[in-house]
């Protein structure tokens, strides 16, 4: 693996399999009564959140004391980015303290990137979302539960999702979910379908690896997983949709909807929802939706991450394995 | 700065054709012909190199008043000179703006002190560039600067109305409006070209229709009024298309490209680096195509550096928070050679008219994009084109060093530069 993790792009399908397979590793150790590894003791980590996101943050905050790291949060909200000396000189303050990794929160596309290639910097960065750009560990944890579900726990092990056919619906545009998805369900072998009206949809995604509709309808009876993103009130008034009720009469998923959908097919939500616009409370409520489980499974993958990215080749996570067994 | 009264370059192409000698006496070109004798004059030997009419910027950024950390006038016209330039534009947003008969004297007198380069302000179409009044154009025409540019850039003239009325008003005194086509409304929030690239990168897009609408606009605007308008730095082949319509229809519009827009596409902002950030935006490969063409064959006028100066801090950042704007002014004539000479679209013939003649014309610089012959004000840039090297920031008159060229390997440099006689450049020095 590389010693950054700024895009899902950067993943080839080993990487990707590799951190999977290691985060159903770290999901055991949270069956365990004592749900602690030593792999990251003495090894310091800084969740850097320049825009708030209490639940990235507490998820990242859960895997790293998971991990025994040192933890140091550090919310830089308000600091001035119009001047843009803050995110460099918060680099630097972090890099004289000796920090091993730094887990990055930014409102701007390319600010992780930038914290890992200025050389300002020596620690391994994680990108925890930035922007409208990427947030890979949402990509990997949502991969994470798409094979638990759809190809399984244990018979999951070492594989892709090859052939899987994931829909992924709302604001494709604003949304990092959606680009970080595309790449990597892309490397995973999954086939993806974008789903939005013409106005959520950034000019050029012509380009990615994915298929682009704008019938909900019809993507749905072929769908293994539909994904779908939160659709923020404020874009009905830059003009993008007329009005929420159009909007979730074309592009929300209600119970009729859901049961055009296979059998077996789940319900995904990055969280938080907001029922009635784009998912209703009886599909949220339902048993095909995986929500919660996308929560627990945040703290897995990105248990895995850091294990990978930090741990190097130490056996903590073989070591716990054998413990299980004994 | 004491020089010899004359000055015999020989043996230079002149205007990259015949070989000539060429001497100088005073301000002016007292011979041009071959085997002139040196006399007591200062020698300059210069086979293998060309001989240009002093370089023509219309458009520049000094910063001074108000960013002085940033670039002044002495250190704006002494990159000038360093690049070849004998006259350059200072565009109006500064602080305070450019928009009133005492700034614009300011900024003329200050260049004139200075003596490195000519400096020709640019006077603002509206009061603080705020695109809602009118500011006194004819007082700043009736200036000891004598403004005949008159620029919003940085900023569009978006208001219909106020264009139309600005485009009417200098006609009175042979006046230009330089518009900054960017529709504002498309353009809210925007980092980047809009297309295949900011898509991944998920930064805002600046679409290119945003500045072909408005060059559409204030063409049919120009038609209508029968005024003079000038579109800065053009950066889209559609943007081509309508300037050559325009034209095609006699339209009185003239156009210019900036050297980035001549080489660097949006794929470099994968890296995003800041010094990558410009306005408008870095394009495509096919625009950047399309503009060469279109300045080999015309279309575009001249090319201008849109020279904007910004200091380290303001670019070792996140892109979000990053200026936009780059410097160009000594680096523009190697990148033209690069991109139209070397790739045989223009001879340097052109080359003198798109970078000293036809920017003098379209300003009404005096005395400057005049011919190389005898009677004519010695103003004259040389250059070695055989030169290779990569280029160094640490080495530039700029006061500021965000380049996007840094390390890149560019053809040619330029070894003198004379203002009315005086070399303000010798041997790649500066005076
Ligand atoms: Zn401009």
């Amino acid at each position: 693996m590389k010693r950054h993790l700024i895009s899902a792009a950067d993943l080839t399908r080993d990487d990707a399999v590799l951190i999977l397979d290691t985060a159903e590793e770290m999901a055991r150790v949270a069956d365990r009564p004592i749900k602690k590894l030593p792999t990251l003791r003495g090894r310091t980590v800084v969740n850097l959140f320049f825009e708030d996101s209490t639940r990235t943050r507490i998820s990242f905050e859960a895997a790293e004391k998971r991990l025994s790291a040192d933890v140091i949060n550090f919310a830089a909200k308000g600091s001035s980015v119009s001047k843009g000396e803050s995110l460099k000189d918060t680099a630097q303050t972090l890099e004289a303290m000796g920090v091993d990794a730094v887990v990055i929160r930014h409102g701007a596309s390319g600010a992780p990137y930038r914290l890992a290639t200025s050389g300002w910097i020596d620690a391994a960065v994680v990108n925890a979302g930035d922007g409208t750009h990427q947030h890979p560990t949402q990509a990997l944890l949502d991969a994470f539960t798409m094979r638990r579900r759809l190809v399984g726990r244990d018979a999951g092990l070492g594989q892709d999702l090859a052939g899987r056919r994931i829909t992924i619906v709302g604001d494709i545009l604003h949304s990092r979910v959606a680009r970080s998805n595309v790449d990597l369900l892309h490397t995973l072998g999954a086939d993806v379908t974008l789903v939005a009206p013409p106005t959520l949809l950034p000019v050029g995604v012509g380009h990615w690896p994915c298929e682009v509709s704008y019938d909900l309808d019809a993507a749905l009876p072929k769908s293994d997983a539909v994904m779908l993103l939160r659709v923020q009130r404020e874009r009905m008034n830059a003009a993008f949709f007329p009005t929420e009720r159009e909007y979730s009469r074309r592009y929300g998923l209600d119970g009729d909807r859901m049961a055009k959908m296979p059998e077996h097919a789940i319900v995904m939500h990055p969280g938080p929802m907001v029922r009635g616009m784009e998912i209703t409370a009886e599909v949220a409520d339902s048993g095909r939706c995986t929500a919660i489980e996308q929560v627990a499974n945040g703290v897995h993958t990105r248990m895995a991450v850091l294990y990978l990215l930090l741990g190097g080749n130490e056996p903590a996570v073989t070591h716990a394995r054998t413990e299980e067994t004994k | 700065m004491s020089e010899p009264k004359k000055t015999l370059i020989r043996g230079a192409k002149v205007l990259g054709g015949e070989v000539r000698d060429v001497l100088i006496d005073g301000e002016t070109i007292a011979e041009v012909g071959t085997g002139i004798e040196a006399g007591g004059a200062a020698v300059v030997e210069a086979a293998g190199s060309i001989l240009l009419p002093g370089l023509v910027d219309l458009h520049t950024h000094l910063r001074e008043p108000g960013r002085e950390d940033s670039e002044t006038v002495l250190t704006g016209t002494r990159a000038a000179a360093s690049g070849g330039y004998t006259a350059v534009f200072a565009m109006a947003n500064t602080f305070p703006v450019a928009d009133t008969a005492g700034v614009v004297e300011q900024v003329w007198r200050l260049g004139r002190e200075h003596g490195y380069c000519d400096v020709q302000p640019i006077g603002a179409v509206t009061v603080g560039l705020e695109g809602r009044k009118l500011a006194e154009l004819g007082a700043m025409h009736d200036s000891a600067a004598a403004v005949t540019v008159f620029s919003d850039d940085g900023k569009c003239v978006d208001d219909a109305v106020i264009m139309r009325r600005a485009l009417e008003y200098v006609k009175a005194f042979g006046g230009v409006v330089a518009q900054h086509a960017q529709e504002p409304r498309l353009t809210e929030g925007a980092q980047m070209n809009e297309g295949v690239v900011s898509a991944e990168l998920g930064l805002g897009g600046w679409p290119a229709v945003a500045e072909e609408s408005i060059i559409a606009r204030d063409v049919l605007l120009a038609e209508h009024v029968g005024s003079r308008v000038h579109i800065c730095h053009l950066s889209t082949a559609g943007s081509v298309a309508i300037v050559r319509w325009a034209k095609s229809r006699g339209i009185d519009v003239t156009a210019e490209v900036t050297p980035h827009h001549l080489l660097l596409t949006d794929e470099l902002v994968r890296t995003y680096n800041p010094v990558y950030k410009v306005n408008p935006p870095l394009r495509t490969e096919r625009d950047v195509l399309a503009l060469r063409e279109a300045l080999a064959d015309g279309t575009i006028d001249i090319v201008a550096t849109d020279h904007a100066p910004h200091p380290h801090e303001d670019k070792d950042c996140e892109w979000a928070a990053a200026a936009m704007g780059m410097v160009g002014l000594e680096t523009a004539l190697s990148v033209v050679q690069h991109t139209m000479v070397d790739t045989g679209l223009l001879t340097w013939e052109g080359v003198a008219d798109r970078m000293s003649f036809a920017p003098a014309r379209i300003g009404r610089a005096e005395g400057h994009g005049r011919p190389v012959s005898a009677g004519e004000p010695a103003n004259l840039t040389l250059l070695d084109p055989a030169y290779r090297g990569t280029v160094d920031p640490a080495g530039f008159a700029s006061r500021s060093r965000n380049t996007p060229y840094e390390g890149r390997e560019l053809p040619g440099r330029v070894t003198h530069t004379f203002l009315r006689g005086r070399a303000t450049l010798m041997d790649g020095k500066l005076a």
